[in-house]
């Protein structure tokens, strides 16, 4: 049984306290060269990552949440290559929720990004110490050993395991300085390490949010207003408590946080279907509030309406108006992209058991101290009283950055006085989520007589990501906008605009977040322009990335058009791109930089019957240095799925302010029979590392559209392919 | 009270007969390998063997189910095993959550069809979503496993 349990106290004691290094995330591990790694006898701890025992057995610490990304392997990994420890000696705690961790929020696909650096010098310093202990206890120079597989080595070919170096080493100072190891020795690093925890994922023993269990613990289902914000008016539990097994009903009211619980009706039971059970038979009366009245698809013609005029600009250079006016072609397109849920396989879910004026939870989170501080707020008590274990997560996609349902497990432990398991329907999953938001673009793009691209507008009108932390923002936050913005077109006069978009939902962030539909419409419109200029997609497509240039993205990690051209051209390339391919099949398209990650994607697709079938897909990413190929190619694999589900179903809709869907039956997934075979190609470079987990996702269903264009004639430029009965 | 086999161990439970199998083997019984993921047959992330045939446990009543042999993911049946040990050969799941499902349903097949062709993976596995996208290597997998099979 492979639960993820809590890091033992003790593991962190020296360093609590010490002062942030100001490095990256402020993380404290950046011990001074005076302070002295004191461990005792039988273990090791240097820094906040790493214990090593006496019996040679190496704990690696994953701060940050397993959903899938890999995390657990990959960064832990980092760990033991500079240590030159035996990764058949490694195993991996994970972190409770704690600031001195640094960032511990497992989103926008920065784990890698993040910390890399930091575990390199995690296992380096550990590595230096373990030498200098062993030179002591031969009395030799340093210089004369070197740490190899779980062993210092000396010179006169005499070694010492890791583990039998304990005692010495705890009795030695940090290094100041520290030295990393030459790239080309690693041997964890840049290789295809399996998930440590793939045994248990297998035998079913890993334990997820769900499958946590506390003696005399209760199960609660929630009845929440079916309208964002509404409120409880009045309900009769009668019905309920007659239910065997439905032990009482209470209300809870909502908290307004942007992560507090929405509040509602709470079935407090001995076993989860009694509480599922019983939360049907409640007879509730809601208040629904001011979005009673939101309809998506009036929305969706209210904001079509408002890409169509100006709107507030984010972005101009030259001049756009002076362009068209001038040009040989104009081409104008209008998208329209829907909410988005979700639906990780496993719902949002929270153990809790609050006692007295101190509180654990047990939690599927991808934001462990967000969790920490909304628990303390909600029990007007310090974080230091609220202990977050982090379970296996069963997907989160950014639904489990948000720890509203955990706080909903703290508010029933707390009324109950026991330990309770709040669990989701996957009815209130896919209604009551912080929804993916939705959108209109207007494009506008002008040709000159050779096809060159003279003039340039882009129009977004969406819901914000803000509007959940402001309420009442219904403008983009600057980098919503930028992700229009920075394309990195050469294009001389250019102009991003944005219309005014009020939330009448949560809105929240959903894997790849606004590239879903930034890079949607970008690499449809300028496929569209390929067309208009008599030019094949893709020489067009390097053409208008144009020049080797840094695109001004005002980031510290620059943005290489060189590495964007590239990975296009090896997509092509591994492809057949320009062989011909089975009659009724085609190639479709699109290139996009997210997450400091260049991606592109060609996708194989044929028509029979009028229903799309996608074949193969040809994606490259260049991610800079690659930690672990195999999670990469699998994040690959699993992204081009996620774009297809998206492509082919992905719809969410509000009717009379309630979410019209209800489970996977009619909010659809991709299945096997529809998948396709993904060839993942992955560049090799020794640049900083960036994200995977996100990046890509936004190629794939613009390049299903491209292809369908090719194939058809036909432009489709609103999602999802469903509504044209098309898969 | 309800007899249940499961996993070749007798279990007498005290529930509500209509309550799904898939509660009474987390709740009950206390093996929490057996996943909920939609409670109306949509993922098969619940999928549990009936007389060795892949069912949907949040779908099954306990009480149509008394007496019959239940293999859950904790099981040790043999295709079971070989498919687990495939599973961490080509390293499939990612958050791992719809594997047992995903599994139970592959040994199902096995157990009806020596020798599945890609379609016949196809309408055996279509009725289990994987949300992290892990399809072709689960379908690598059982091919790998078949042909191992039928090699011995």
């Amino acid at each position: 049984m492979n639960e993820i349990q809590n890091l033992s106290r003790r593991v962190f004691i020296r360093n609590v306290g010490l002062a942030s290094g100001g490095l990256i995330l402020g993380c404290n591990y950046n011990l001074l060269a005076n302070d002295i790694a004191v461990g005792s006898l039988t273990e090791f701890n240097p820094n906040l990552f790493v214990q090593l025992n006496s019996d040679g057995s190496l704990i690696i610490v994953a701060s940050r949440s397993e959903m899938g990304n890999g995390v657990r392997t990959s960064l832990t990994s980092v760990v033991a290559d500079e240590m030159e420890a035996d990764w058949n000696k490694v195993s991996v705690k994970q972190a409770v929720g704690d600031a001195k961790y640094g960032d511990q929020n497992t989103d926008g696909s920065r784990s890698i990004v993040g910390f890399y650096e930091t575990m390199r010098k995690m296992g380096a310093m550990t590595r230096m110490m373990l030498i200098t202990a062993a030179a002591k206890k031969w009395q030799v120079n340093e210089s004369e050993c070197s740490a190899q597989n779980h062993f210092i080595i000396h010179t006169s070919g005499k070694k010492i395991g890791f583990g039998e170096l304990v005692d010495v080493v705890t009795t030695l100072p940090v290094p100041a300085n520290i030295t990393y190891k030459d790239p080309k020795d690693f041997k964890y690093i840049g290789k295809n390490l399996k998930s440590i925890d793939v045994k248990d994922f297998a035998n079913g023993s890993a334990v997820f949010g769900i499958d946590k269990r506390l003696p005399n613990m209760k199960v609660v289902a929630i009845a929440r207003c079916p309208v964002a914000f509404g409120t409880v008016k009045s309900f009769d539990k009668t019905a309920a408590m007659k239910i065997k097994g439905v032990e009482d009903v209470i209300e809870f009211p909502r908290i307004e946080k942007p992560f507090g619980p929405l509040g509602g009706v709470a079935v407090i039971a001995s076993n989860t279907w009694a509480a599922f059970k019983g939360k049907a038979a409640l007879e509730i009366q809601w208040n629904y509030g001011k979005n009673e009245g939101y309809n998506s698809e009036k929305y969706m013609a209210e904001l079509t309406e408002r890409v169509h005029t100006a709107g507030k600009v984010e972005k101009e250079t030259g001049d756009v108006n002076k362009a068209f006016g001038e040009a040989a072609k104009v081409v104008e397109s209008t998208f329209q992209l829907p909410h988005l849920a979700h639906a990780p396989m496993e719902v949002p879910n929270a153990v809790a058991w609050v006692q007295g004026d101190s509180c654990e939870v047990w939690v599927p989170t991808q934001s462990p101290q967000d969790a920490r501080d909304e628990v303390a707020a909600y029990l007007s008590t310090t974080v230091d009283k609220v202990t977050v274990n982090v379970t296996f997560l069963g997907g989160g996609f950014g639904r489990k950055s948000k720890p509203d349902y955990i706080v909903e497990a703290v508010m029933v432990s707390k009324t109950i006085k026991a330990p309770v398991q709040v669990v989701w329907t996957r009815e209130d999953d896919i209604k009551h989520g912080y929804y993916h938001t939705v959108s209109a673009q207007y494009m506008k793009a002008s040709l000159d007589a050779q096809g060159n691209v003279s003039g340039w507008l882009h129009r977004s009108a969406f819901p914000s990501i803000m509007s959940t932390f402001q309420p009442g923002t219904d403008y983009p936050a600057g980098w919503e906008a930028g992700s229009a913005a920075d394309v990195p077109f050469e294009i001389k006069n250019f102009k991003v605009e944005s219309g005014q978009a009020p939330a009448m939902v949560r809105i929240g962030w959903m894997r790849s977040v606004i590239n879903i539909l930034h890079g949607f419409s970008i690499n449809v419109f300028a496929d569209e322009l390929a067309y208009a200029a008599k030019q094949d997609p893709l020489e067009f497509r390097l053409k208008l990335i144009g020049s080797d240039r840094i695109q001004d993205t005002k980031d510290s990690i620059k943005y290489d058009t060189a590495r964007l051209k590239n990975v296009l051209k090896l997509a092509a390339k591994n492809a057949n791109y320009s062989k011909p391919l089975p009659k009724g099949h085609a190639y479709g398209l699109a290139v996009h930089y997210s997450f400091y990650s260049y991606v592109a994607s060609v996708v194989e697709v044929s028509m029979a019957d009028d229903k799309v079938k996608v074949h193969n897909v040809y994606t490259v990413i260049d991610c800079g240095t690659a930690v672990n190929k195999n999670t990469i190619t699998a994040q690959l694999e699993g992204a081009a799925v996620f774009g297809m589900s998206i492509a082919y179903y992905g719809k969410i809709t509000a009717n009379d302010g309630a979410i019209e869907q209800n489970s996977y039956s009619d909010y659809r997934m991709i299945r096997m029979n529809e998948a396709p075979k993904v060839h993942v190609e992955i560049v090799e470079s020794t640049d900083r590392p960036t994200g995977v987990g996100e990046p890509g996702v936004p190629v794939i269903a613009p390049a299903i559209i491209n292809a369908i264009f090719k194939l058809t004639g036909k432009r489709y430029y609103n999602l999802p392919l469903s509504d044209y009965d098309l898969v | 009270m309800t007899t249940l086999f499961i996993n070749k161990k007798k279990h007498t439970i005290d529930v509500d007969p209509e309550m799904p199998l898939l509660w009474a083997i987390r709740d009950i019984i206390g093996l929490t390998g057996t996943k909920f993921g939609c409670g109306i047959g949509a993922c098969g992330a619940c999928k549990v063997l009936v007389d060795n045939v892949a069912t949907y446990s949040c779908l099954t009543p306990v009480e149509t189910v008394a007496g019959k042999n239940i293999t859950t993911i904790e099981g040790t049946t043999e295709n079971l095993q070989l498919l687990q040990k495939a599973w961490e050969e080509f390293n499939i799941p990612q958050c791992g959550y719809c594997q047992p499902g995903q599994l139970i349903t592959a040994a199902s097949l096995l157990n009806s069809n020596k020798n599945p062709s890609d379609t016949d993976i196809d309408d055996a596995m279509s009725g289990n979503i994987c949300r992290c996208g892990t399809y072709q290597r689960i379908k690598s997998a059982i091919k790998h496993t078949a042909k191992l099979k039928n090699k011995h």
